[in-house]
Formats: structure tokens, sequence, C-alpha cells
């Protein structure tokens, strides 16, 4: 194939080119979203700092002090900014999965543009989700790993196990970013995207375990706060900071939060496929 | 529909309606579509450079889009379009919203390109756009093939060699409709404003018309065209 568009072309060959592997596919479309990222970087990455900085700073050490005073056995005895702190990781992440997978997934329909220009490729609707999830996936994992320094760097890590709170927390933000993402590219106004923000995060982050232990709520409350996403995702971020890790619980809080990313990922292969193949 | 992706790795597509990433710069966006299709980077940067050549944009390369004009767009969304180097381009309206200097400068690229051998498939409302472009055209009515061939066999075939155009003062154009039926013209079209009437010799019957007394208030004899094929095939309104 010449790339010299002056000459005169050749007969095209009479069989199909044969395509690449999906991951290859999957990767081209995700360095599309980083090379408009280089653009907004910067910008980002001040807010991954100051975020849990001032979670930190409020909730840790500001409702913290009147907290220890009263004692803190019911925290399993360790200061309340230790025990807050591997929590917001997980509000965090979870903050992150939604806000990538829905404005900038339906954005990517009715702003820039990014799927109806890449449809009109090789690449497969459900490699345009994918690379777009990879992404996602990797914002997570900046913003995550800027929280867990920043706890480490304040000493508020008590465990070795502390070395799986990356991963824990980017799972828990990706088990939310896969089915928002399904859903936002059904979308066609973007009002109802402030509804799981409104509806969904604020109420899970309160209710989660995340400011307080779930014990502390009436009985018949706490199966609720059993079933949703974020509490596992806050559970496990917790116990691997605080080293209070059992095996059993741990694998119920991977499962579910693995679970539900994949029924996600299911679900967007085929929102992303009716949206994208008129 | 299987094969839909490896196909559409040698198709280039022009949409009607741009989808260029506006916060991108001009060259960022054929880097992006580039990589989409698997290019090796030094390969992008030639075509880029050829491409923005192609399309006379290589002084705006490295600005953002968001500011371009509709005709510069038009023309980056066409090379981007091309840098798969695609066997075929499918154009939806290619000019549809440009300016008349901007339609000539994509006519001129797009006919260079079908010069080199790319198979271009266009929709256009424009017939003097398929009439300047196309080898082989269909006009489309509700959805139905009306009419297919090429420009000149259409006109040839639903249409005469000539027309003359008449428009007449407010008012009388009834009466001169009238007294233009008794001189059994080949076709006519009533239209809103004048009067189209289908000859073989246009000046031939404008004469003939200027016997029968009959005075217009502008006359012009014209060519067939594409378009008098269209008001012929799908019945006088144009429809959008």
């Amino acid at each position: 194939m010449s790339s010299d568009l002056a000459a005169e072309r050749p007969a095209p060959p009479l069989v199909l080119p044969k395509l690449p592997g999906s991951a290859a596919l999957t990767v081209r479309a995700f360095r599309c979203w980083l090379l408009a990222y280089r653009r907004t970087w910067r910008s980002s990455v001040w807010s991954s700092v100051f975020g849990p900085l001032f979670y930190l700073g409020a909730m840790g050490y500001g409702l913290g002090s009147l907290v220890d005073k009263n004692g803190t056995s019911s925290l399993g005895g360790v200061p309340y900014v230790v025990f807050v702190a591997p929590a917001v990781l997980a509000v965090q992440a979870m903050n992150s999965g939604l806000s990538n997978a829905l404005y900038p997934v339906f954005g990517g329909l009715h702003w820039n543009k990014i799927y109806l220009a890449a449809r009109a490729t090789m690449l497969r609707p459900s490699d345009i989700y994918r690379g777009h999830l990879l992404f996602i996936t990797m914002r997570i994992a900046m913003n995550s790993g800027c929280f867990v320094v920043l706890m480490a760097a304040f000493g508020l890590i008590r465990s070795p196990w502390a070395v799986l709170l990356l991963p824990a927390s980017v799972l828990t933000g990706f088990a939310f970013a896969t089915p928002s993402a399904a859903w936002a590219i059904t979308l066609d106004n973007q009002t109802a995207m402030n509804y799981p923000i409104r509806f969904g995060a604020v109420p899970l982050m309160l209710f989660s375990g995340t400011f307080f232990p779930i014990t502390q709520l009436p009985a018949w409350v706490r199966p609720v706060a059993y079933a949703t996403p974020l509490w596992h995702g806050v559970a496990l971020c917790r116990a691997l900071s605080l080293g209070d890790v059992n095996a059993g619980s741990a694998a119920i809080n991977v499962g579910y939060l693995v679970a539900m990313a994949a029924v996600g990922l299911w679900a967007g292969s085929r929102t992303f496929r009716r949206r994208l193949y008129v | 529909m299987r094969d839909g992706p490896a196909i559409r790795s040698r198709l280039g597509v022009v949409p009607q309606e741009d989808t260029l990433d506006n916060e991108l710069t001009v060259r960022e966006n054929l880097l992006v579509y580039g990589r989409y299709f698997g290019l090796p980077r030094k390969l992008i940067n030639e075509r880029t450079d050829q491409l923005l050549d192609f399309v006379q944009l290589t002084e705006r390369g490295n600005d953002q889009v968001d500011p371009l004009s509709g005709g510069m767009k038009r023309r980056l969304t066409i090379a981007r379009s091309l840098i798969n180097d695609p066997d075929i381009l499918i154009l939806d309206e290619p000019t549809t919203g440009l300016d008349p200097q901007a339609r000539h400068i994509v006519w001129d690229r797009l006919f260079s390109l079908k010069q080199r051998g790319v198979t271009l498939i266009l929709t256009t409302h424009y017939m003097d756009e398929a009439e300047q472009l196309c080898d082989r055209l269909v006009v489309m009515d509700h959805g139905t093939i009306a009419a297919e061939g090429t420009p000149r066999e259409l006109i040839a075939r639903y249409s005469t060699p000539e027309v003359l155009e008449l428009r007449f003062a407010p008012g009388t154009q009834e009466d001169a409709v009238e007294k233009i039926k008794d001189l059994s013209p080949e076709r006519m079209e009533v239209t809103a404003d004048r009067l189209l009437l289908y000859a073989a010799d246009g000046d031939d019957f404008l004469a003939r018309v200027h016997q029968a007394g009959i005075e217009p208030l502008t006359e012009l004899v014209r060519r067939s065209t594409l378009e008098d094929v269209f008001l012929h095939l799908t019945g006088r309104t144009l429809i959008d």
C-alpha cells in the first residue's frame, strides 16, 4: 500500500483484511482517551490530591478529635482518622468510577462524539466500550494511588495488607464504572445522570459504614447496608488497612464487586452495540 | 454484519454531521484516526502532512479544531477519512451548509480523489454536485429508486436538451400559461414564480412565444440539468 497520495491506485485486493485481536483494538480506543487527557491531566491531579486531603482533614482530624475523646472501642480501638481513611478511599474510588463513566460516556455520543468517530472505523462497539473502561480504570487508579500515598504519609496505615489497598479500591470503582457506562450510553438527555449521584452515591456514602460502623445502625437496616456495593468496598479496604483481614469476608466482598463489574461489562457490550450500530 | 469491521477498515466515512474532536488539534484528530486503523506513527505523520496539504489546511495543523470555519472542518473530516488510504469513500451530503467557495474547494478535492481511483459514494440534495461528481447516480424519492443512470443518460431520458424559463409580472402568469398551452410545448412545469418550458430548441420556442404576442418579464434559455430531471421524476416540489 503506497503512502503517496499522488500515486495511481492499484486495484483493491479482493480479500478482506484480517482484523487484529480484541485486546489490540481495545488499546487503540484507549489511546484516543489518553491523547485527549494529556490536555487536562494537570487540573485533574490537583483534585486527586486535594479531594482526599479535604476529606481526611475535615472528617478524620476535625470530626475525629471529637470522636476520639469519647473512646473508640466500637471502632476497634484505633483513632477515628485511621478508621475513616480506608472507607473514604473506597468512597472516592466509587465517585471516580461514577463520574468518569457517566458524563464522559454520554459525551462520547453527544458532545465530543469520540464514539461516533470511532464507530466509522474498524473498532467494534465492544472495543470502544472496553477502551474507554480501560481509561476510566486508569483514572480511578490514579486517584486511589494518590490517596493511598497520602494515607501512608500521614501514618494512617496499620498493616502490610495495605499493599492491596490499591487493587481493592480500583475494583470498587470499576464495579461502579461498568454498569454506569452501560447505562449512560442509553441516555438521550443529561439530567438523568444526576440521579445516580444524588440518590445513589450520596446515601451509599452515608450508610455504608463509611463514617461509623454499621453496627450503630438499627438492626433492621443493617441487611440493606450489607446488600449495597459500597459497603463491600468499604469493608474490604478497611480490613486491609487495619490488618483485620478475614479470608471468608474478603472473598465475599471481592466476589460481590467482581460480579457487579461483570454484569456491567455484559450489559455494556449490549447497550453500546445497540446504540452505536444503528 | 460479521465482516463489518474488516470492511470498514477499507472505507473512509464523511458523515453529514462532523464528528471531529473539537478539543484536539487538527493534527491530533488525524493521529487518533490513524491509530484506530493501527497505522504506525511514522506513516500517520507522513500521511497527515500529505492530507493537510491536500485539503489546504497545512497552516492550521497545530490549531484546535473548535475555531475552524465550517468549510475547514468539512475538509478536515475528508482528510481524516482518508488516513487509512480507503478504497471506497462514503460521503453524506459533503457540502451541505458550506458557502459557494468552500463547496468548490471540496468538489475540486473530491474530483481529484476520483481521478486517482478512489470510489466515491455520496448522497446530496444538490443536483449540480451530483452532475459534477457522479458517474452513476440514483434518484431517490420517498425511499424508492425513481431513476438510475449517468447524469447524461438521465437528462436525455427524462428531459429535453434545452429549457426555456419565463417569468411574468405578478398575476399575469395564469393567462400566459393558457396561451402557451396552445403552442403545445413538449412539457411545461408551472412553479410558483416561473414557467419552465421543455424543448429541443429553446430559442426556437421563445420565438414562437413572442409571435403569439406573449410578453414575459424575463426569459432565459438554458441547457437541461439534473435539476429538471429531479423535478420531472419527483414532481416539482423539492423535498428536504
